[in-house]
């Protein structure tokens, strides 16, 4: 064997290197490419980039066998005639003739009615561009995995604070002293998180987690606090309630930055009770919320308009105004609203000890009060004060889905976003800190169509598909107040479901309610497995026939890159790229990558060719929208405006002349502009330069503060990032849900809940968090089902995309069910035991692996790992599924009837946020002459034309000669 | 660890081979001592040649062990520092030296070069056999040492590894004489049954007490020390992937307890008991057939009895390999 | 002499597998490859990989304590792999200390790996050669990589840092700081070969809030606390002489 000293890697072949971002998860860490003899040899963090800044995960360094992977699609495919859906007969066509039948049909519903065409998608990142083809084909039948995802987490923050974790905002870890993670995995940001939180660990900084399970960053946690599942409402208000009495809140940041100061009619009887007394200004219309409200001066001791130089306004009290009126300031009441919720309570429902909860609170404010940071950065605020300096607290949050997932999420969030605004941390160095383009108006300016009347054959919706409802009239909803989507967003159902109802579209359309549609195109979302509750009845849906023999979901249209389980139900099949042989383009109308220091956006550029006939869904939709006539996609003339989609990219700009585009980085003729400018022609050569990134560092005083910051707000007025140039202040208290109860108790006029959800509305759109046991475990026999049961991400493996991955699956080939040995032995079985895990929907055969970290009234599981057998160009014999399993058979996608209605989504009623983490379940051993395999099974699914064949027993790669050897490819 | 069944094969028929040869040379020296009846050149001949099919049984054994075989010959280089390199050189030396010995009798080359002491005449044979027999010593303990000096795993880690070698190995090569004389007839039987049941009896002492060595200790490193997180109570969850590995398929043999007890039980009935019950009735009952049995089934018993040794082997990288998620 | 080493924090790993993939990644297509996978799409998939990554747990709920602890080869300063080999194929680099397998020479006997305390080695079915994680040495000793990018292939991956590299023997190196300051420690020590890679432990914060620090002069309950002067009403004042 040569000397590895005497020779260079690089001199084994022909070496290229290519930048480009990676999309092994929605992370978008940027990654270098390198080549050899045109055969991915090693793809590795990119050291310049801003987000990852050279790390690289575990999918991440995996990215070759995604390429090479044999579960890629690499044909158009048709379902042969004669054939049934679910029983994947293919035969390969030609992209002309799918082209042809998607013009012929889409063109005909277009012209007839628009919404029977329904274009969901799942983990994507191109939003921007499947929403306006949405917008332009005129359904607003459109929406994003969000509403599964986590749009409690969005909607709960946003509406709170302007902005949010997740893609929108994070911890600012790098000053933070005391770090508390609650209900978190994984999450989006994934590398940034793990680099940070080493980081934060080193420094000294003490981390908390809150969580029923410890794995993962728990595990590296200073302390973990098992919680029950759902209770976190309690455990957050609890803490609130000790902060305000300990006096251990900011009170400057609160007068000053928030409506804790502003007062709130408060007389049952009136009409306007929790409104804010708002006194006669002129305002502009808008979506911003003007500063016509009052204070209390202690010093006049009446009230007095907001922010009056030189007033220090009272925080408690009840008083009554000039005119009779009784008001309390927004704090008083969220004083009172947590008087009833001691720690001694929430311990009763939590699971902790008042002791820890007590330590927490006082930990939280103590370090909040006494280790302030003040930075050396001049600002002035949006009232034109000057600030010498720019103040923290160094106490910072993440949270996701373990209070997203929930359906009681909306409030729990909303009271995470309270404590963090008592503790004074938003947008402030050592706590929150927002990303471009957030913070954003409280809630932001985007609106769905007001009624039917908004989706008109052959015209582009009025409106926008998805938008932030900031009171009743916003509503998407009939003259009956009944829903107009599919999914039922926007109504009265789920009133602030900004994301959509992904998890309700295929349930809602077989059953025809509201209505039967014609078309559904799912873009890379696996709605036939991992990404559907009740999922085994799910597949019936998409199967079943109506009494003519058509079937009720009349025609499927699957884009995806891979053999996965949905593709077998598929009409047609649109093979997709992957991510390293296409164009992409992250962008600022989406969600970008931006840092907390300036807005960053990213783009993918093709570094090998795409494998067989497999094209960008991007092209495809720039196609089709061409074809179809979509305005934005032709001129006057009806002639093709875009060549394709890095053309598109270039030179599409929001309205004529806006200057405002896809990419934010190199605008304007030259690449002198950003943000806004007239479209480059050199754009896409500029961010390969760069490493396919853009990022704009914004000046220090710009870059805290933002909610108030006038020189910040002003410059992204002018850049075209807001609309206005007004203060975000900070909704402790939200009059926006007030507006839906006032409406619900019928004493606002305008839109109307139908009855059956005016109790619901009225309960729910509480504008001041308070806490309710999950919709589920108050509708369900808790007695019978008494058990939690969860998912987790596990961080080397992206939903159901990777088990294709040769070197990822030997990570996770199959899960287990992990158990508390406790549990475990009170339920009789041992570790490693096959038992059945049994909900009121459905019941599942696994494997129980008993775990010290999981609280004992929670059982859990990977997400995803399980896979119906055959799918994804892996073996009958596959582990995953025949070990494997998927707990989402046992969750249902609605809960039993009840009050508000036979077929209510499982999901918050605010949002529509799917409540997957509420399912309550059994478990009991199976028995002892029961098959070792996992149940429910499925007819394999046979593999698709165009698809490779079996590989061999031996896979050994080794860039420049694998594709040869193994015959993959071109 | 998980048996190999090349090594299995390997050790035992070797042992068997190279005592056979010891037990021929042994009669030569009784012979020559006029202890015993003197036997044809033949004799020494036709054994030799067992004993050499037994090694080359052996060798061929080993090479299904090795994943490239037809580089063995580098296997000499190490001879410094490895006991495997030393029993691949001292294997193919004792393989020569007993074949020379089985040459040289069958060329019936047994006139004397010269006689020590007025009495003693030595021969080629008596020459090339003492060498024969310095490299069928040196042989058992390379094979020995090559388990024994493995101190990570403490079964092995003993010089009761040597001795069993070396004792089993000498009992089933006296053995497999004392068969040969049987079937040749010869009176040779109960003197190669005597020894056969002497170093049968020592194997006894030694296996019994390795055995019992072995139920007993405890490693002396546990999981807290194969991670370096000092608590009491460390249970493994995931040991980093699910399909198996080298890890193990190589270090586990995967058996019951109740499988292995009854292999212990099955090897020392087999090894011990039975053949010197049988040997001692062969010597009662002047039975031919006896003898061959107590061999067969002597062998048989030590193939459990190293498929055994394998499974009492208890390997510290295991310690790593414990439960999977 | 040099001896390059990991030194693996376990304060800070997460468990997230990067260095394990991108380990195979690395080697798959250099000096040490293939790395061969076996049933790479089937039943009980299985392969070569340098570099694991497993988890524990210790104590007992709610006092659980879990561990995510990588493990590849510790590059022994006395590794016990490296003399037992016939062939001569292990070996122990006299210019930095790493121990390496040379597939040329190597015949497959697997001793090496009965010798090794730790499970480092693992061989190439297909190959048939013994195989282990060479700390990256066509990377670390490739002089046309920039210096930044001569480190193992996990230790750049790894997003928590988790992982550093450098000489143990050189009392300045970071590997020798971490160790010297954070507490490293060898795996089974007991058995004297020395292994060159080392691991930190878990350290803890704790904050300890005392009684006294929790309210302050300037408690902004203070400034709630409301007037209360009483209008009008008799008081002692009044009535008492
Ligand atoms: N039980 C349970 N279920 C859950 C969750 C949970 O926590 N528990 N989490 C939910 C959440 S938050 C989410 S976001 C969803 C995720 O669910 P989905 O969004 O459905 O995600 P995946 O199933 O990973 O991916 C969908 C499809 O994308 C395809 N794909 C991958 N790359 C490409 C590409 O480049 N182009 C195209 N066209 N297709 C591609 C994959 O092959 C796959 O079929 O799962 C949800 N499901
Ligand atoms: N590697 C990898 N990364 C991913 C993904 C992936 O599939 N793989 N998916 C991506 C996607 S689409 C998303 S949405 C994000 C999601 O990122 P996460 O929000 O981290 O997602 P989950 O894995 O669902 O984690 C939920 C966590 O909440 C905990 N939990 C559940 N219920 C409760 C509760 O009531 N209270 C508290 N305190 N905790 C609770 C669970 O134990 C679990 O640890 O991850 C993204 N990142
Ligand atoms: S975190 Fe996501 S984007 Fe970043 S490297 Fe890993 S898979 Fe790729
Ligand atoms: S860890 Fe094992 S393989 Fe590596 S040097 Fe030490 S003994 Fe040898
Ligand atoms: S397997 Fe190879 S490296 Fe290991 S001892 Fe045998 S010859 Fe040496
Ligand atoms: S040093 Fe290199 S070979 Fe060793 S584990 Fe790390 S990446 Fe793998
Ligand atoms: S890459 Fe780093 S954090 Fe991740 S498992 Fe490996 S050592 Fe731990
Ligand atoms: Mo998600």
């Amino acid at each position: 064997m040569q000397d590895p000293t005497s020779q260079s890697d690089s001199d084994l072949g022909r070496v290229e290197v290519k930048e480009t971002t990676c999309y092994m998860c929605a992370c978008r860490c940027g990654i270098r490419v390198t080549l050899r003899d045109g055969e991915v040899r090693y793809i590795e963090g990119n050291p310049d980039h801003p987000l990852n800044k050279g790390v690289i995960c575990a999918k991440g360094s995996s990215g070759i066998m995604k390429q090479y992977s044999p579960a890629r699609l690499t044909k158009p495919l048709l379902r042969k005639p004669g054939s049934e859906r679910g029983d994947s007969d293919f035969e390969e066509i030609s992209w002309e003739k799918a082209f042809d039948l998607m013009q012929e049909r889409l063109g005909k519903i277009r012209a007839e009615d628009p919404k029977r065409f329904a274009l969901f998608t799942g983990r994507d990142q191109m939003q921007a561009l499947t929403g306006m083809f949405a917008k332009q084909f005129g359904t607003p039948n459109y929406a994003a995995h969000g509403g599964f995802c986590s749009v409690n987490m969005a909607a709960g923050l946003i509406y709170t604070i302007g902005g949010s974790f997740w893609e929108f905002g994070g911890p600012d870890l790098e000053r933070s002293k005391l770090f508390i993670m609650i209900g978190t995995a994984e999450d989006h940001h994934s590398n940034p998180m793990k680099m940070a939180l080493a980081d934060f660990k080193r420094r000294g900084g003490r981390f908390i987690s809150i969580n029923p399970i410890r794995t993962g960053y728990s595990a590296i946690a200073d302390e973990w606090v098992p919680i029950k599942p759902g209770t976190d409402g309690a455990l957050m208000l609890a803490i609130i309630r000790e902060l305000i009495h300990q006096g251990l809140y900011d009170r400057e940041f609160l007068i000053k930055y928030t409506n804790s100061a502003e007062l709130v009619v408060d007389d049952p009887k009136r009409d306007d009770h929790g409104l804010f007394r708002r006194f006669e200004m002129h305002v502009e219309e808008g979506c911003f919320d003007p500063e016509n409200k009052l204070w209390w001066d202690r010093e006049l001791d009446r009230e007095i308009s907001t922010h009056t130089p030189g007033t220090d306004p009272r925080l408690l009290g009840s008083f009554m105004l000039d005119d009779g009126t009784p008001v309390k300031p927004a704090f008083q009441l969220l004083k009172d609203r947590v008087e009833e919720y001691t720690i001694e309570w929430a311990e009763d429902i939590t699971g902790i000890p008042a002791d820890t909860i007590r330590r927490l609170a006082h930990e939280m404010g103590v370090v909040a009060r006494d280790q302030k940071i003040e930075l050396p950065i001049q600002w002035t605020d949006s009232w034109g004060n000057e600030h010498d300096s720019v103040t923290g607290n160094p106490v910072s949050f993440h949270a996701m889905r373990g209070l997203a997932a929930h359906s009681n999420g909306f409030q729990t969030i909303r009271a995470l976003g309270i404590l963090m605004t008592i503790l004074g941390t938003i947008d402030r160095p050592g706590g929150f800190r927002h990303k471009a383009p957030f913070p954003r108006p409280i809630p932001p300016c985007p609106k769905p169509p007001k009624g039917p009347e908004g989706v008109q054959p052959n015209t582009p919706l009025d409106g926008m598909p998805l938008g932030w409802p900031s009171k009743p009239d916003d509503l998407f909803v009939d003259d009956e107040g009944e829903a107009v989507r599919i999914d039922k967003a926007f109504s009265w159902e789920y009133p602030l479901s900004v994301h959509g109802l992904m998890h309700n579209a295929i349930t809602n359309a077989w059953r025809g309610d509201p209505y039967k549609i014609d078309t559904l195109l799912l873009f890379m979302a696996n709605m036939a497995w991992n990404s559907s509750m009740n999922t085994e009845n799910v597949r019936d849906m998409l199967k079943d026939k109506d009494e003519n023999g058509e079937y009720k979901i009349p025609f499927l249209i699957v884009a995806d890159a891979f053999q996965s389980e949905t593709v077998a139900f598929a009409d047609l099949v649109l093979p997709d790229t992957t991510y390293l042989e296409r164009h992409d383009a992250m962008s600022m109308l989406d969600r970008p990558i931006s840092e907390y220091d300036g807005p960053v956006d990213s783009v993918r550029i093709p570094v090998v060719e795409p494998r067989g006939d497999c094209k960008p869904f991007q092209e495809v939709l720039i196609e089709m929208g061409s074809r179809l006539g979509l305005p934005a996609f032709v001129r006057e003339d009806g002639s093709r405006k875009f060549r394709n989609y890095p053309d598109f990219v270039t030179n599409y700009e929001t309205s004529p002349g806006s200057g405002i585009g896809f990419l934010a980085g190199w605008r304007g003729k030259g690449g002198e502009k950003f943000l806004k400018g007239e479209p480059n022609p050199r754009q896409w050569e500029m961010y390969q330069k760069n490493g396919c990134v853009y990022h704009h560092k914004l000046p220090k005083s710009y870059q805290y503060m933002r909610n108030w910051n006038q020189g910040y707000l002003e410059w992204a007025r002018y850049h075209g990032m807001t609309r206005y140039v007004e203060p975000i202040t900070l909704h402790l208290y939200s009059e926006v849900l007030q507006r839906f109860r006032l409406a619900a108790q019928g004493k606002l006029p305008g839109k109307q809940p139908p009855e059956r959800l005016r109790k619901r509305v009225a309960e729910h759109f509480d504008p001041l968090p308070f806490y309710t046991a999950p919709l589920e475990h108050k509708l369900v026999d808790t007695h019978q089902y008494p058990i939690n049961a969860l998912t987790q991400r596990p961080m080397a493996m992206y939903h159901s995309w990777d088990s294709q991955n040769a070197w990822l699956r030997q990570i996770h080939t199959h899960n287990y069910l992990f158990v508390n040995p406790k549990l475990g032995e009170a339920s009789g079985f041992g570790d490693g035991d096959w038992i059945w895990i049994e909900s009121p929907t459905n019941k599942v055969r696994c494997m129980a692996r008993f775990s010290e970290a999981v609280e004992p009234g929670t059982v859990w599981t990977w997400n995803a790992i399980g896979k119906a057998t055959g799918a994804w160009g892996l073996s009958n014999k596959a582990n995953e599924s025949q070990k494997g399993f998927l707990l989402n058979h046992v969750i249902s996608e609605e809960l039993p009837p009840c009050e508000a209605g036979d077929h209510m989504s499982n999901s918050d009623p605010v949002t529509g946020q799917a409540a997957w983490f509420d399912v309550r379940v059994k478990i009991y051993p199976a028995g002892p002459e029961e098959p070792k395999v996992t149940s429910p099974q499925f007819k394999p699914q046979k593999r698709v034309p165009g698809q490779d064949q079996r590989r061999g027993k031996w896979q050994a790669f080794f860039a420049g000669k694998f594709r040869r050897k193994h015959n993959i490819g071109d | 660890m998980h048996p190999a069944f090349s090594v299995i094969f390997l050790t035992t028929l070797i042992g068997a081979g190279q005592g056979l040869f010891l037990a021929l040379y042994t009669g030569q020296l009784y012979s020559l001592a006029n202890l015993l009846p003197v036997q044809s050149d033949k004799f020494y001949a036709v054994g030799s040649l067992a004993a050499i099919a037994l090694l080359i049984g052996g060798l061929v054994a080993s090479v299904f062990h090795l994943g490239r075989p037809e580089r063995a010959w580098r296997a000499a280089t190490q001879w410094r520092t490895s006991w495997l390199s030393r029993e691949v050189i001292v294997l193919p030396a004792a393989m020569a030296l007993t074949f020379l010995y089985g040459l040289f009798h069958y060329l019936g080359w047994t006139d004397p070069l010269f006689v020590i002491s007025e009495t003693l005449p030595v021969d080629l044979t008596l020459i090339i056999g003492a060498l024969a027999t310095v490299a069928t010593f040196l042989l058992f303990l390379c094979t020995a040492m090559i388990y024994a000096s493995l101190r990570f795993i403490k079964a092995w880690h003993s010089p009761l590894t040597v001795a069993n070698f070396l004792f089993l190995g000498v009992a089933s090569g006296f053995m497999l004489a004392a068969a040969f004389s049987a079937y040749l007839g010869n009176n040779l039987v109960s003197f190669y049954g005597t020894w056969a049941v002497v170093a049968t009896l020592l194997g006894a002492i030694t296996r019994g007490f390795s055995l019992y060595r072995n139920t007993r200790f405890r490693c002396k490193v546990d999981l807290k020390s194969a991670i370096g997180v000092h608590h009491s109570d460390l249970h493994q969850k995931a040991q980093g992937f699910m399909g198996g590995s080298f890890n193990t398929r190589e270090f586990f043999h995967g058996k019951s307890e109740g499988f292995l007890l009854m292999l212990r039980y099955g090897f020392l009935l087999m090894v011990f008991v039975l053949p010197v019950i049988l040997i001692v009735l062969a010597y009662i009952l002047e039975s031919t057939r006896l003898p061959m049995a107590a061999f067969v089934i002597q062998y048989f018993g030590l193939l459990i009895e190293r498929y055994h040794f394998f499974t009492e082997a208890k390997h510290p990288q295991n310690l790593y390999y414990q439960s999977m998620a | 002499m040099t001896q390059l080493a990991l030194v693996i924090d376990l304060n800070v790993c997460v468990g997230c597998h990067a260095c394990v993939t991108s380990c195979k990644e690395w080697n798959t297509s250099g000096w040490a490859g293939p790395l061969t996978d076996q049933r790479a799409y089937d039943e009980d998939p299985t392969g070569t990989f340098f570099n694991r990554v497993q988890t524990y747990e210790a104590g007992v709920f709610p006092h659980t304590e879990t561990y995510h602890f990588p493990k590849s080869c510790l590059h022994c300063e006395d590794p016990p792999c490296v003399p037992v080999c016939p062939t001569g194929a292990s070996y122990k680099r006299e210019d930095n200390g790493v121990v390496l397998v040379d597939y040329d020479k190597c015949i497959g006997c697997k001793y090496c790996s009965w010798a090794c305390p730790y499970g480092a080695r693992e061989i190439d079915e297909k190959q048939r050669v013994m195989k282990k994680c060479t700390l990256c040495i066509d990377r670390i000793t490739d002089m046309t990589l920039p210096e930044s990018q001569r480190k193992p292939a996990c230790v750049l991956a790894c997003p928590t840092s988790a992982r550093l590299f450098g000489d143990v023997h050189d009392p300045n190196s970071v590997v020798s700081i971490a160790i010297r300051e954070e507490g490293g420690y060898a795996l089974q020590p007991e058995w004297g070969t020395k292994p060159a890679n080392h691991y930190l432990p878990r350290r803890k914060t704790r904050i300890q809030i005392h009684e006294d620090e929790l309210v302050r002069a300037d408690n902004p309950l203070k400034k709630e606390q409301l007037p209360s002067l009483p209008e009008g009403g008799e008081t002692l004042d009044d009535v008492a002489w």
